[in-house]
């Protein structure tokens, strides 16, 4: 027995290298590689998409592992991207106020745009602000065991809310048009080619980052706990586990990469606006981890690129007929594929994708678990 | 005798409909008792009402000498109630192992879970377990795709895993064959050793093998408490699962019960 553990402990191992090696040698590949190949503009559309890779993750871990539907990590997004603007646009206006304030008539700074002057403190607030908002938001919520689509509505319901209040306040967030024309970022002009390139690479470094945390909170025992809550929670409180701290903390990562993700989609398209609340796009979020595959992390972010790359194809080349498109996509990923691409090829896709399926001239010896383990042991004895 | 569980005039009422009415009940440290009762007699709601998932609207219980009334459903557990559900409820997308392992685990907030690694004392005590409820060599396939049976197997074990001093067991041998019954049955009387036990169930043949005491619940309360030959022969209980006036040939309707044993 303790042999067996032993050779599962060094397996286990080695496919953490294998997997870590996988992950590096890809960044690497997207670091070095991307930018020769590509354009600036489809290198930026690429940095775009990984930063929406990112809020995908967040929306796994919510969604996929936990079993709670959220359709609001639009404001969580935008906060972030609000976040790490409001700082550009007190360091262009270089001791003023931003140029949109004045313009609207302002002759003060809001009180609560002095601490955005430091850098350290906008960084902070793109990963603080959503996750307090999502973990406070979430303990009023889950304390009162509001769950399954009341949990949605009421998510949906917030983003509602947060687009209504930051659409109409000019003054304070120039309303509609949102914080753009940024310049500089740590006297950086934020609009060259070397600072887009640090800002792409820079997503792709939190990008690995974010997948090594969601890697880790959905392995062991506190992601076997996750997945326990999604399939009977009350199980879980009878078995003496409290769920609302869990999903309470879940919930608040899971904003904090979203703050994240925006903070980087910002830098990066060059503005943040009320939009980024829509209650569309954050339903569009939800739809990359489903096509993808939920519960599977590598599925979030494939179908996070996916469905951006077939959306910018299209869109391209025929702008009317995307939403058609992206609704028929999310139809036949729920009718067919119901796990998404990965799960999908996780669980049959790479067996009929050889063309047979494995025969066994008993079946039912072969695949009895019991009739396995006892030539298993035969096997381990004959071998010692 | 020292009590574990002492329920006091407790009554439930849903909307005036009072699932319990001034109910009594005491449990002795290590008994294995059995309730059972006609459909709608309030069994399930006594044993929300012990777990914490319904508060009671009158009177209080008291597990230990605590009174459970402002304690949610974990605490309790943590307390060391345990209860196991009429369909069986195990996590499907886990294997046995690991239902067994989360439910073991003894410090359950969520910093333990994150950064704790489960020990060797606790591994050992879940591979025990899992050969004592005959799931050794289907520890590592997901718990969805074992039998029904298999699956009552695997929440008691949890059940037993969670270390507690109570076990509330309702209807284990539901749906199972006479062979399943009889190892649940087994198990139990095992297990029955080292805790104390309340089981509710129907089949009086299951009842025969394990009780020692019965108690009958109808309408909320406690119609009467005995020997399984007490409680068969008892008028009133023949009354209320037969639904037939009392009247003086009670023999007649005791021999009645015996032929629709199983059915009670």
């Amino acid at each position: 027995m303790d042999a067996v553990s032993r050779i599962g402990a060094r397996g286990k191992r080695q496919a953490f290298w294998i997997e870590a090696a996988i992950v590096g040698a890809i960044a690497l590949f997207l670091i070095i590689v991307m930018p020769v190949v590509l354009s600036n503009f489809r290198l930026n559309l690429l940095g775009r998409f990984l930063s929406l890779a990112i809020v995908a993750l967040g929306i796994d871990l919510i969604w996929g592992y936990t079993g709670l539907l959220s359709l609001g990590h639009g404001i969580f997004f935008a906060l972030g991207g609000y976040a790490i603007s409001m700082h550009i646009k007190l360091e262009d206006a270089d001791g003023g106020l931003p140029d949109f304030m004045s313009l609207y008539g302002g002759t003060e700074l809001p009180w609560f745009w002095e601490p955005f002057y430091s850098f350290p403190f906008a960084t902070f607030a793109v990963v603080t602000i959503p996750a307090l908002l999502a973990g406070v938001l979430g303990y009023l919520v889950f304390r009162n065991r509001i769950k399954g689509v009341y949990f949605s509505i009421l998510t949906q319901a917030a983003t509602i809310v947060f687009f209504n209040f930051f659409n109409g306040q000019q003054k304070l967030f120039n309303g509609t048009n949102g914080l753009t024309n940024f310049q500089t970022l740590l006297g950086a002009s934020v609009n060259t080619q070397s600072t887009q390139f640090v800002f792409y690479s820079l997503t792709i470094i939190l990008l690995v980052g974010a997948y090594a945390l969601c890697r880790w909170l959905t392995s062991g025992r506190f992601g076997r706990l996750l997945m326990a809550i999604r399939d009977d929670e009350s199980r879980v409180r009878f078995s003496g586990y409290n769920p609302t701290e869990f999903k309470v903390l879940v919930f608040a990562v899971s904003g904090a990469l979203a703050g994240i993700a925006g903070a980087m989609y910002t830098l990066q398209s060059g503005s943040v606006s009320p939009r980024l609340m829509d209650v569309a796009f954050s339903i569009e979020m939800v739809i990359w981890v489903a096509i993808g595959g939920r519960g599977t992390l590598v599925g979030a972010i494939l179908g996070a690129l996916l469905v951006n790359y077939a959306r910018s194809f299209l869109s391209e080349q025929f702008a009317e007929i995307w939403l058609f498109f992206q609704g028929a996509l999310f139809l036949i990923v729920v009718t067919v594929l119901p796990d998404g691409i990965v799960g999908w090829l996780k669980s049959q896709g790479i067996q009929s994708l050889r063309g047979r399926k494995q025969a066994f001239t008993y079946p039912s010896l072969e695949e009895d678990p019991e009739i396995q383990q006892e030539r298993q042991e035969l096997e381990t004895k004959s071998s010692e | 005798m020292q009590k574990i569980l002492e329920i006091e005039d407790v009554t439930v009422s849903f909307d005036g409909f009072k699932a319990l009415n001034d109910l009594n009940f005491n449990l002795d440290v290590g008994e294995l008792r059995v309730l059972i009762g006609p459909n709608g007699a309030g069994k399930t709601t006594f044993l929300d009402v012990i777990t914490g998932k319904t508060k009671p609207t009158k009177g209080r219980v008291l597990f230990k000498g605590r009174n459970l009334r402002s304690l949610s459903e974990h605490q309790i557990a943590r307390l060391g109630i345990g209860r196991k559900f009429q369909t069986p409820r195990v996590y499907l997308n886990l294997t046995p192992r690991e239902n067994l392992e989360l439910t073991s685990n003894r410090k359950k907030n969520v910093w333990s879970t994150l950064v704790g690694k489960p020990k060797n004392a606790e591994r050992n005590s879940v591979a025990g377990l899992l050969e004592t409820i005959g799931l050794s060599s289907r520890a590592d396939i997901p718990a969805g795709l074992l039998s029904h049976g298999e699956k009552q197997r695997l929440e008691i074990g949890m059940l037993v895993a969670q270390s507690p001093d109570l076990l509330l067991v309702d209807e284990p041998v539901a749906g199972l064959t006479d062979e399943e019954t009889e190892n649940i049955g087994d198990l139990l009387l095992a297990l029955a050793e080292s805790h104390s036990i309340l089981v509710i169930e129907h089949d009086m043949e299951f009842v025969r093998q394990i009780a020692r005491k019965v108690t009958v619940l109808h309408q909320g309360s406690v119609l009467c408490e005995g020997n399984i030959d007490q409680v068969q022969n008892d008028p009133k209980v023949i009354e209320v699962y037969l639904g037939q006036p009392m009247d003086d040939s009670d023999t007649a309707h005791s021999l009645e019960l015996e032929a629709s044993g199983s059915e009670l």
